[in-house]
């Protein structure tokens, strides 16, 4: 396991947010989403509002508007929900250069519960024109997503995580807007997959190795711009794709991939792994994981069943 | 620094144009919102014509002062004032809410430049007021920034969060100017949301509190002078208006928030308006 998440974010934020433009908002969760780390290195451009995430999504536009490329934290269920008006209002529609940092996605404040778990937040601010969204996927990724935030002017939603995921990218590995990664190369199926179930849909492949079926792994890092051409690409190659989000397979990175499948008239299986249209409860994070089908077993299986499906 | 007797009848001849002009636009384009533009005329006109340090020539510089209207309904007296003040040419009025034009519903920084937020949505303008001022005072610019707001706006709960804010930050340059007209959408603020002594309101809340007939460019203007001087606060001025302000039968009255205009009410508008011109 490789350092956290939200610990590599506060690390890139603090080091990349080495320049005057760059504020950070937090809204009294700083400790936990790790922009704590910037307060005590520029205590002058790190602005703590308290419990009040309306302001704090308003007031990023005006700094944005000003010339500034303001970072804002807070847990993703309520930077997507209560922040929701000022994103579409201020970042989607009038385009301004906000940068919203999603903590804590999924399910990865597992203890805390469903009030705490995003699980809609991928199909939210997908729906919002001009944004683009990310899904960290490693350490070394939400360390490249920090950078490109500070360097491509526009708004941006990323969700993070509380926890650590397999490392899946040497450090200083460079990606690109609207490029999907090829983590493992395969003929059989393709599994399109982010942040989390990247790594599940690794342990995927060894399983299904063993019973003679050949995956495809793909980090659909970003998720919008989606990268159309290497989805229809791994389904001419492939013809069984199934994707695995930690998200409800309502409207996420499922739904975005169906839409560039169905455009674009293939005939293709796809198969959804995801939060089945439910809220989840508080446990461990494995156990969730467990009990609500986010695993590589629940992977392997629909892969094999989506192969079942295939027509001959 | 007052405002001359030659000075204060100029701004006083600017408002009664942009009555006359803002009425005959709404009739003509049967839609916008009359009751809370007529309440603003004063505001917006100070603001634009004699206290924000902005024009056509400095609309891009960093430093220039920054006017939000944050209850953007309020949208075709903003326009007016933009026009009067040569950000966009007078003709281009027409085209309120037309397809393709600038002058969106509700105002649209990228629509049109002078605009220098999105506002319509309300409850938003105050903190994106508080982040341009706190950005301005990182980069130790001396520009101020001045946010309009309605009293109905002020039911929004995201304003307060703002006002506690820029009390912590010491926003001293930011400008609350509150269009206090006493009526929203449904009806009065005693009906539908009793707002009680704003001004104390929003001292209580750790701000530097001015009140004025909100239809006195002097004592408008009297009032940003005296709030530009004070250090360490944020500034509101809590100005007095009557909504639909100069036409008898809109004043007051809820149900010309966003009525269009129909001919009989037009000249009846027009006459007392026009009435009021020979000053």
């Amino acid at each position: 396991m490789s350092v956290s998440i939200r610990d590599a974010y506060g690390r890139a934020l603090a080091e990349y947010g080495d320049r005057p433009d760059v504020v950070v908002l937090d809204a009294d969760v700083a400790g936990s989403t790790k922009s704590c780390v910037f307060a005590e290195k520029f205590p002058e451009r790190h602005f703590n509002v308290g419990v009040a995430e309306q302001n704090m999504l308003g007031m990023a536009a005006g700094f944005a508007s000003t010339g500034k490329i303001p970072f804002v934290n807070t847990f993703a269920v309520f930077l997507t929900s209560i922040g929701f008006l000022a994103a579409r209002t201020l970042g989607s529609y009038s385009g301004l250069n906000m940068k919203l940092m999603g903590a804590y996605g999924g399910m990865s404040d597992a203890f805390d519960g469903p009030t705490h778990h995003a699980l809609e937040d991928i199909a939210i601010m997908r729906t919002l024109p001009g944004f683009q969204v990310y899904v960290a996927s490693d350490a070394a990724q939400t360390d490249w997503i920090v950078k490109h935030c500070i360097e491509e002017a526009g708004p941006v939603y990323v969700r993070l995580s509380r926890e650590a995921f397999p490392a899946l990218y040497q450090e200083n590995t460079v990606f690109e807007k609207g490029k999907g990664m090829i983590v493992k190369e395969g003929s059989a199926a393709t599994v399109i997959a982010c942040g989390l179930m990247v790594g599940h849909a690794l342990e995927a492949a060894k399983i299904l190795e063993k019973e003679g079926i050949s995956l495809r792994v793909v980090d659909m890092f970003c998720i919008k711009p989606i990268d159309q051409e290497l989805i229809l690409r791994c389904a001419k190659e492939t013809d069984v794709i199934v994707t695995a989000e930690e998200h409800s397979v309502t409207g996420g990175l499922g739904g975005a991939v169906a839409e560039v499948l169905s455009a674009g008239g293939c005939n293709v299986v796809q198969g959804f792994v995801g939060m089945e249209d439910t809220h989840g409860e508080c446990g461990p994070y494995a156990a969730l994981q467990e009990k609500y089908g986010l695993t590589p077993e629940k992977i392997a299986e629909t892969v094999r069943e989506c192969i079942r499906r295939k027509p001959e | 620094m007052g405002l001359s007797e030659e000075r204060q009848k100029e701004l006083e001849q600017i408002c009664r144009e942009s009555r006359v002009e803002l009425i005959e636009l709404l009739h003509k384009k049967q839609t916008g919102h009359p009751g809370g533009s007529l309440s603003a005329c004063e505001i917006m006109t100070v603001l634009y014509q004699e206290k924000a340090n902005v024009s056509p020539d400095t609309v891009r510089d960093k430093d220039r002062d920054r006017i939000i209207l944050s209850k953007g309904h309020a949208a075709p007296i903003l326009y007016m004032a933009l026009a009067k003040a040569g950000f966009i040419p007078q003709e281009e009025l027409l085209t309120l809410r037309d397809l393709n034009t600038r002058l969106q519903g509700h105002p649209s920084s990228h629509a049109l430049e002078a605009v220098e937020l999105t506002t319509g949505p309300l409850g938003l303008g105050m903190s994106a007021a508080l982040g341009m001022a706190l950005s301005l005072k990182l980069d130790e610019s001396p520009a101020a920034v001045y946010v309009v707001a309605g009293d109905g706006e002020l039911n929004e709960g995201a304003c307060w969060e703002a006002a506690m804010c820029a009390a912590k930050f010491k926003a001293d340059n930011l400008i609350l100017i509150v269009d206090r007209n006493h009526v929203q959408l449904d009806g009065t603020a005693e009906e539908i949301m009793p707002m009680g002594d704003l001004g104390e309101k929003f001292r209580v809340f750790g701000w530097e509190v001015y009140t004025c007939d909100g239809h006195d460019v002097g004592e408008l203007c009297a009032c940003i002078d005296k709030a530009k001087e004070g250090k360490g606060k944020p500034k509101a001025i809590i100005a007095e208006t009557v909504k639909g302000k100069g036409v008898s039968f809109m004043e007051g009255k809820n149900i010309w928030h966003g009525k269009p205009i129909d001919d009989a009410s037009y000249e009846q508008a027009m006459k007392e308006l026009k009435g009021g011109m020979e000053g």
